[in-house]
């Protein structure tokens, strides 16, 4: 029988189009209200002290405020909590800025640009803003980030016995590079994860690898929001929470390699 | 944590494609930095490049991972055997139960810098023929490689700047202990681009002389490329006495800066100490430590504080990145390759470049090579956004003789 990994989901946070928090998500995904996709609003990043505020992207807000939620819905403080980062593409509007500047005949790129470059940019301000010191993994496989980020994130719970924060985050291209990347708006997962039930778990989750289908939405809105943000590949995980039933899901991960998820209400 | 035996690994860097044109070249102490020349780059500085890698022919099939980084992949993972151990490897346990696990700061865009000076001066467009995914994208030289060997077990990019591929040892290890695979590849690939050469230089950051780790006089970073792979597997009973061991992981966020290091070196401590926990040793198991040094003011002074407040004044140090540069997110990689080999070759390899260890620093700084049987070795390294990773290396045999002793 494949390996099987077992956490509890303490806390959910999520953002993107038509959807605000983990309440409106819930709504949705149980099949109370109708999804309609409208541009996403994301907070000011209060937490942040002034300088790093005034310096932090889509990206980085997108996370902290996905961040902030799972984690105030789990009880807890960021503090001691380990964490992962998956972005399938990182900051795509500093990386277009830098790309034309560095094509343009003044090279100077702003050292803010060139931090902010790097694809653990959100990771270092939400590591600064939440004052956490723990490790923190920072991801990327292209369509399959959301998958790539649960199965480390598992492994965190089930071999190091600790809580964990997963958070998976996307944010758009600008022109030309939306042509080869056609990512159409920011959308960001964040799930608080422990290795044993407790009065906060909303959820256990099962775990393995799968070559079974993946899960698909019936509704064209929301399967369409499926494909177009890998973040959103972890959607039907959530549809399963927000329905309260014993269910099994099959989550997008590389190609034929798929996750298998039982997940079950606590 | 469990021991993990690392039973093939390879490094390509600007000083040499395979093992032993590395061993050889830190033996003799060569100089391979020189004045940057790369693409259309006019900047006072110093890089480390790999030659000829213009010349790499993708593999079968493979073409549309024509890039840079990629062609750097591939001419790494065919030096020492490397690819046919992991062939062995995938007849013993399966394609789906190897994982691949990559780091890279910057992948492919060197490729996308150079198409965003062909766009279509009308419409904007890129020119056709830049695949987004298989070059630019993160995830490139981790899907390049998972793809090379016909893989289909779990694979991912960990990009976390400069400490990237010292972190990707520790995604193995959990993948590994949690039993989704049985082996594991692991590496670090980084190549030039423009992005990181005009970026340190905005921050200040790059020496205009072959850098100086550890140096009264060091002003900078001299940026590399290189290619490090290693073979991760669970060891077995009868594991080879000189097989090289990964003994210890330790990470830690600084909680700081974006890019300045904690000025008393707290996240790198912090990194150190779990690594010394999680292998069952004490600061003075530790016979050499391949230092993060990159030769910048703040970067060396803090990593000496973190340092001389675990191991006190006296464990032998260097830092190998005056013969390699600094080669970013292949960088932990490169150097878990070095420590191996200095572990297998009883040897301390000296900071080449560095001319006078800066007092002020008070480590033992080792600037010559020294021979000397070693049993265990840390690598530390050490990025932007205060991410932190220290690796601990031994020798089997020694590994043995602690479970005997214990």
């Amino acid at each position: 029988m494949a390996t099987q990994l077992t956490a509890y989901i303490e806390g959910i946070g999520i953002l993107g189009p038509g959807i605000t928090n983990w309440h409106s998500a819930s709504t949705i995904l149980s099949g109370e209200l109708p999804y309609h996709s409208t541009k996403t609003v994301i907070p000011a990043p209060e937490l942040l002290p002034a300088a790093e505020r005034r310096r932090a992207s889509d990206i980085v807000k997108l996370t902290l405020a996905i961040s902030l939620e799972a984690i105030s819905g789990a009880g807890l403080e960021a503090e001691s909590l380990p964490s992962v980062f998956s972005f399938s593409n990182g900051d795509g509007l500093n990386c277009h800025t830098i790309c034309e500047m560095l094509a343009s005949d003044d090279r100077q790129i702003s050292p803010t640009r060139f931090h902010n470059s790097v694809h653990n940019a959100a990771a270092g301000y939400w590591s600064i803003a939440t004052g956490a010191m723990a490790t923190s993994s920072v991801l990327c496989a292209f369509d399959a980030s959301f998958g790539a980020g649960l199965l480390d994130a598992l492994t965190q719970v089930v071999v190091d016995k600790t809580r964990c924060i997963l958070m998976a985050s996307d944010t758009p291209y600008p022109e030309p590079m939306f042509h080869n990347r056609p990512i159409p708006d920011n959308f960001g997962i964040a799930l608080v994860l422990a290795p044993e039930a407790s009065q906060k778990a909303i959820a256990q989750i099962k775990i393995s690898i799968s070559h079974d289908d993946a899960n698909k939405f019936d509704d064209t809105a929301l399967e369409a929001l499926r494909l177009a943000i890998p973040a959103a590949r972890g959607l039907p995980l959530l549809q399963a929470i927000a329905q309260q039933k014993n269910s099994r899901v099959v989550l997008d991960y590389l190609g034929s390699t798929r996750l298998a998820i039982e997940v079950s209400p606590c | 944590m469990k021991p993990l035996l690392l039973s093939h690994y390879t490094a390509t860097s600007c000083i040499g494609r395979g093992l032993q044109q590395t061993l050889d070249a830190l033996r003799q102490a060569r100089l391979a930095l020189k004045p940057c020349d790369f693409e259309t780059v006019d900047l006072p500085t110093y890089i480390g490049e790999v030659e000829g890698l213009d010349d790499v022919v993708m593999a079968a099939g493979m073409a549309d991972y024509n890039c840079r980084n990629n062609r750097l992949a591939q001419l790494g993972l065919e030096q020492d055997g490397f690819a046919e151990a992991v062939n062995v490897a995938v007849e013993k346990y399966g394609r789906d139960r190897i994982g691949v696990f990559m780091g890279t700061s910057t992948s492919g865009i060197l490729e996308t810098e150079q198409a965003f000076r062909e766009r279509d001066p009308v419409t904007g467009a890129l020119p056709a023929g830049l695949f987004y995914s298989k070059k630019q994208n993160t995830y490139s030289v981790a899907d390049f490689t998972r793809q090379y060997f016909k893989l289909t077990g779990p694979a991912v990019a960990v990009s976390s700047a400069c400490s990237s591929s010292a972190k990707v040892f520790s995604v193995a290890r959990r993948m590994i202990e949690a039993g989704l695979i049985d082996a594991a590849v692991v590496g670090g690939v980084d190549t030039l681009c423009l992005t990181t050469l005009y970026g340190f230089t905005s921050l200040g950051l790059l020496s205009t002389q072959a850098c100086r780790p550890y140096d009264t006089e060091r002003d900078g970073i001299s940026i590399g490329e290189a290619a490090a792979f290693a073979l991760l597997e669970r060891p077995t009973s009868n594991v080879d006495a000189h097989a090289i061991m990964l003994l210890g992981i330790g990470e830690s966020s600084d909680a700081y800066h974006m890019s300045s290091p904690h000025p008393e070196g707290l996240g790198a401590r912090m990194a150190m100490q779990q690594a010394l926990q999680t292998a069952g040793l004490n600061p003075s198991d530790i016979d050499y430590i391949n230092l993060h040094g990159t030769a910048t003011l703040s970067n060396d002074a803090a990593e000496a504080k973190g340092v001389g407040a675990v191991f006190g004044h006296n464990t032998p140090c260097s830092s190998t990145k005056g013969a390699t540069g600094h080669t970013l997110g292949a960088a932990g990689a490169v150097e878990a390759v070095i420590c191996a080999l200095a572990l297998q070759n009883s040897f301390i390899p000296g900071g080449i470049n560095t001319h006078e260890a800066d007092p002020l620093l008070q480590l033992n700084y080792q600037l010559q090579n020294r021979d000397q049987v070693l049993t265990h070795v840390m690598s530390n390294s050490f990025g932007f956004g205060g991410t932190n990773c220290s690796l601990i290396f031994g020798l089997a045999q020694n590994l043995k003789q602690d479970k005997e002793s214990s």
